[in-house]
């Protein structure tokens, strides 16, 4: 059932003239999870940004389907953004809304449901990630980490079709990073999701990714792609050095 | 002159195209570190040998010395032989050499004076375009509301109106009592002098009510609002709050930009009449109590000379000059960049803007109706 849900093609991308990655090229089929993996400050959320809308590249295209993201009108794009989920590095909650309010927004501006299904909807959101009971709190009152969750919950209110990820294990405790992996695969597997991480966190690497891209500061371009698993057993050097501090542990 | 037993010293001899660097004595940041080796001492060589000889180190400084030393070899093609070195030395001079340095990173030169002075002249003929699409997507936010398209919090509007209103009172009347005082003061030293002391009345009220209260509540507003939305929306900006309305497809202008402009938009008309008010008591004070004024005439003289044209002149201003403060904190706030100094900086720039703003239009608006004569 290979379709592309996700095509990358030349994408140069840049600050100004400080150029951070050129040439990608690479696609993400239809429930994949796919990594974006490589060392810290190589263009990871940089990349992230590209495929959500938020910086246009300086070359290149981001296509959803036959959809050139970049070439859409603006309520084309708005249409597309639909399709996704984000959650965002440190969760972005709103500051001036409840846990609640935050993932019910989407619903009320996007969806004609009545308060009650919305309520019942956003309950069961923050359940599954865990926050059952913490509907009434402000974004100022939580952890980093259910500040996560919550956001989380929030990129799943509408059902996206393509979740994307900013390291979401990160400043989680081996417990709950766990049980998000677990939550990664659920998502994927009951509700057809395609989803875009990206992880510095070798175990859940490999316990949920089955495509990845991997980009290198020094050469400004991507030196990999493929099964992670694949690549840390025949992948060029740079990568297999990355992963195997996985496999041995 | 021979070096001090303790000072660092580092002595280069060549044997051959060998280059022996013996490094010597207590090195600590507050001794001078040695030289580098002189040029033509590097020519022809094939490699460096370190070696290290009643050698101690408590602070860094060794290490800082053999990294530059190391990269100033390197810069030729030559190889280091460390390993008559300490073994803490070696390894940590390898761990500081293990990743290159970057060598695209952007060069951050400071300019000069005159060189400044150009930069903010152009940053602000620069500003310009950006503040105009900025206004752009104001007034669609504006026509989105209009019919019924912009949504945001009635409760985020309550809280931003009492912030902003309410909570802006004690300052104000701090401010307004002041100048109200000055002003009459002032007035009537001169108005004393002809025995006119009852004209106090309305230099204080024509005074306070169509230009001094408006132009105080806009400082004010500055100070308090524009700042505070600035911080607010950069804070926003920092935490990606404001990436997470766009990749939904909603626009944070009709969520935080908006009831940003109403609020204030609502709260400084009322403001400034406070203001004036205020003003007006003070004047009276003044003139009751030092120049002899009875309160009857002070408050008679001051309502023939106040028309509805001064109110209402003073209250537009007034407005535009609070419109303009909103303007310039959420503009500053949303162009915000992503650190915490990015918000300090933010937070600056809009009270600046705002008060170069203010004076700007009060100029404006002082000729306009004068030449309408109002
Ligand atoms: N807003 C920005 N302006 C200029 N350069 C940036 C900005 N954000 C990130 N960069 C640069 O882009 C590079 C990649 O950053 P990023 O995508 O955040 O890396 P990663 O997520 O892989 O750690 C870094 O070298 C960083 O210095
Ligand atoms: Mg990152």
């Amino acid at each position: 059932m290979s379709e592309v849900a996700i095509s990358i093609r030349q994408l140069t991308m840049a600050y100004g003239d400080n150029v951070i990655q050129r040439d990608l090229s690479f696609e993400v089929q239809r429930g994949d999870i796919f990594v974006i993996m490589g060392g810290s400050g190589c263009g990871k959320s940089t990349l992230l940004r590209h495929l959500i809308g938020l910086q246009a590249p300086k070359a290149g295209s981001v296509c959803y389907g036959e959809e050139d993201f970049w070439a859409a009108t603006e309520a084309g794009q708005d249409a597309l953004k639909r399709r996704f989920g984000v959650l965002f590095q440190a969760g972005a909650l709103w500051s001036s809304l409840t846990l609640a309010e935050n993932v019910a927004l989407p619903l009320e501006e996007f969806t004609a449901l009545p308060a009650a299904a919305i309520r019942e909807i956003v309950s069961t959101k923050l359940a599954l990630v865990g926050l059952a009971g913490f509907e009434h709190y402000y974004p100022s009152e939580i952890s980093g980490g259910m500040k996560k969750r919550a956001g989380l919950a929030r990129a799943m209110a509408l059902n996206p079709e393509i979740l994307f990820f900013d390291e979401p294990s990160a400043g989680l405790d081996p417990l709950s990073s766990r049980r998000l992996d677990e939550l990664i695969l659920e998502l994927r597997d009951s509700l057809g999701a395609t989803v875009v991480l990206v992880t510095h966190e070798l175990p859940s690497i490999f316990a949920v990714a089955n495509n990845s891209v991997f980009l290198d500061a020094d050469s400004k371009t991507m030196i990999a792609s493929g099964d992670p698993k694949h690549l840390a057993a025949h992948g060029p050097e740079a990568v297999r050095n990355f992963l195997s501090r996985g496999e041995s542990s | 002159m021979s070096p001090s037993p303790t000072s660092p010293h580092a002595t280069f001899e060549r044997q051959d195209t060998l280059l022996q660097v013996r490094l010597s004595g207590a090195w600590n940041w507050s001794d001078a570190a040695p030289g580098m080796p002189e040029e033509p001492l590097w020519a022809g060589l094939s490699g460096v040998r370190l070696t290290a000889d009643s050698l101690s180190e408590s602070d860094g400084a060794l290490l800082a010395w053999l990294i530059s030393f190391s990269r100033a070899a390197s810069a030729r093609g030559l190889a280091l032989d460390t390993t008559g070195l300490p073994e803490g030395t070696q390894r940590l001079l390898a761990l500081a050499l293990a990743v290159p340095p970057r060598t695209d990173h952007p060069t951050d030169t400071a300019p000069g004076f005159f060189a400044s002075l150009g930069l903010i002249a152009l940053h602000l003929w620069a500003d310009l375009p950006r503040a105009l699409r900025f206004t752009g997507e104001i007034t669609q936010s504006f026509a989105r509301l209009l019919i019924g398209k912009a949504r945001f919090r009635r409760r985020d509007l309550l809280w931003l109106i009492e912030a902003n209103g309410p909570r802006a009172l004690p300052i104000s009347s701090l401010i307004s009592f002041l100048v109200g005082t000055i002003l009459a003061y002032m007035g009537a030293v001169q108005l004393a002098q002809f025995g006119a002391q009852i004209y106090i009345a309305d230099l204080v009220a024509i005074g306070m009510v169509r230009e001094i209260g408006a132009l105080m509540t806009g400082v004010i507003l500055a100070g308090r609002t524009g700042a505070a939305y600035a911080a607010q929306i950069g804070t926003m900006q920092v935490n990606e709050e404001i990436d997470a309305y766009r990749t939904l497809g909603l626009s944070p202008i009709d969520y935080l930009v908006l009831p940003r402009l109403i609020a204030l938009v609502l709260m400084v008309p009322l403001l400034t009449l406070y203001a004036g008010v205020v003003g007006i008591g003070a004047g009276m004070l003044i003139a009751t109590t030092v120049f002899g004024v009875g309160i009857r005439e002070y408050l008679n003289e001051t309502v023939l000379a106040l028309s509805w044209a001064h109110i209402l002149i003073g209250m537009f201003k007034g407005t535009v000059y609070g419109a303009l403060v909103a303007f310039a904190g959420c503009w500053r706030g949303m162009e915000c960049g992503r650190s915490a100094q990015a918000v300090g900086e933010a937070t600056t720039s809009a009270v600046v803007t705002s008060i170069l703003l203010i004076t700007v239009s009060a100029s404006v608006l002082t000729i306009i109706f004068q030449r309408l004569g109002w």
